[in-house]
């Protein structure tokens, strides 16, 4: 057998998980659709105590469109998220990254949660999160907290949610409307591992760009925002000018990894070209 | 526990029960426990696809589950799809379009593609080749795949007609 041994537990209740996850902490883990999980543990990469299964947890699964705000449950499959209406109203963003999310049998049972946690480094929705201001609410025994994005991605698989906490909702505002989005993936197969994923939003007033925000994933430890490449827009006219310069400053800013599959020289060549097509298809949605 | 635990579901329409540690893998179970060893074990971290079954009708890497996570579901597998003396509309495609070499992608292809064919019966080439994307072949180049499921779409729409 693949996996090392652990106990298992599939409770019927959050109570009972909360419970669960104060008594065992950091020698528990959470699963809900265990695709990135289960390679974890058949690679022996984590060896669990204890995994909490929360399949049967009722209610968890809601994909939602309130209070100007888009909220998925911890047990909402990424098949539900990639179909559902309320998705493409509230972020047209993650609508456009969300076909780049791996292959369909995968995006049956995984979670946009569990994707969320899991904090991959070539992972599109990490990205995705930290370009729509997106907030984790996160539950344990002692009470709930919400967690922004940028503070959630602490590093190379990490997060900030504790030992004895779950992630049981992610929020995403509403995009402004106005606003356009683009997203732009190379990976050796549609649905494989992004060596570089660039994802952009734009909103344009008097001819001039307000407000931009351009996110990529597969340059680095986890989900990068070019904060120079969104400032070096603000004011400037949306058009291949100001997108290749913004494109050039979001290149300057990462420090990517190498592997066999791409050197820093082709990733950051990568951001250069998907930032400048992710805004172009921005500023064509902008109205 | 860890100790095994009985798991019970439904396979290819029939009651079956094994024992199971909670690391035991569905596609371990299935094999090992259950003697359905169509199901093929390839990569064992959910990037080859040659492990893929349907769980209540929805195609799942079968190593990226563990057994204990499929009690009471119903699992349908490569050897719920057809026999020699009576092939899958599938399974005759793929035998036709010589959609196989050395076969050992041949049931995760062929499980992928029951799904998409349920799901959605007069496929595109896009559509054909966006569902077998999940599934790697060393042999064929795909395109042989890609025919074989066309054709046997083609023959299931002209058999539902």
């Amino acid at each position: 057998m693949k996996p090392p041994p652990f106990d298992y537990c599939c409770p019927d209740t959050l109570d009972e998980v909360l419970t669960l996850l104060a008594e065992h902490g950091e020698a528990a883990k959470v699963i809900a659709g265990g695709q990135s999980l289960v390679p974890m543990l058949n690679l022996r990469a984590l060896h669990p105590g204890v995994l909490i299964d929360i399949n049967r947890l009722p209610g968890l699964d809601h994909i939602s469109l309130e209070d100007g705000q888009l909220r998925v449950g911890a047990l909402a499959r990424h098949k539900a998220v990639l179909e559902s209406a309320a998705v493409s109203e509230a972020s047209p963003l993650m609508a456009l990254a969300y076909p780049y999310v791996s292959h369909g049998p995968i995006r049956n049972r995984g979670t946009l949660c569990g994707n969320l946690c899991h904090n991959d480094p070539a992972s599109e929705m990490p990205a995705v999160a930290l370009a729509s201001g997106a907030e984790m609410v996160l539950q344990s025994a002692g009470g709930t907290r919400t967690v922004a994005a940028e503070d959630f991605f602490t590093g190379m698989l990490s997060t900030a949610a504790e030992a004895n906490e779950i992630l049981v909702e992610v929020r995403v505002p509403r995009a402004p409307a106005g606003q356009g989005a683009g997203f732009h993936e190379v990976s050796p197969r549609k649905g494989d591992f992004a060596y570089v994923a660039v994802g952009a939003t734009l909103q344009v007033a008097d001819g001039a760009c307000t407000g931009a925000r351009i996110v990529c994933a597969g340059v680095g430890d986890g989900p990068h925002r070019a904060y120079a490449a969104e400032d070096a827009l603000t004011g400037a006219a949306p058009g291949d000018d100001a997108f290749r310069q913004a494109a050039a400053a979001a290149a300057d800013s990462i420090d990517p990894s190498e592997d066999f599959h791409a050197d820093a020289d082709y990733r950051r060549d990568l951001v250069r070209s998907l930032t400048r097509r992710a805004l172009a298809d921005a500023a064509s949605r902008c109205n | 526990m860890t100790t095994p635990r009985t798991v019970e579901l439904v396979v290819n329409g029939e009651h079956r029960a094994g024992d199971a540690e909670p690391r035991m893998l569905l596609s371990d179970f299935l094999r090992e426990q259950l003697g359905l060893t169509g199901t093929h074990v390839g990569c064992e971290h959910g990037v080859c696809g040659a492990c893929t079954v349907l769980v209540n009708g929805e195609a799942a890497r079968s190593c990226l589950m563990l057994a204990v996570q499929a009690a009471g579901t119903e699992v349908r597998t490569i050897e719920g799809l057809g026999g020699v003396d009576d092939m899958h509309p599938l399974q005759e495609a793929f035998w036709e379009k010589h959609g196989l070499q050395c076969g050992f992608c041949t049931p995760g292809m062929l499980m992928t593609a029951v799904e998409l064919l349920e799901s959605t019966p007069n496929p595109s080439l896009d559509d054909i080749r966006e569902a077998i994307s999940s599934n790697l072949c060393r042999c064929t180049g795909y395109q042989t795949i890609v025919e074989a499921v066309q054709a046997a779409a083609e023959r299931m729409q002209g058999e539902a007609q």
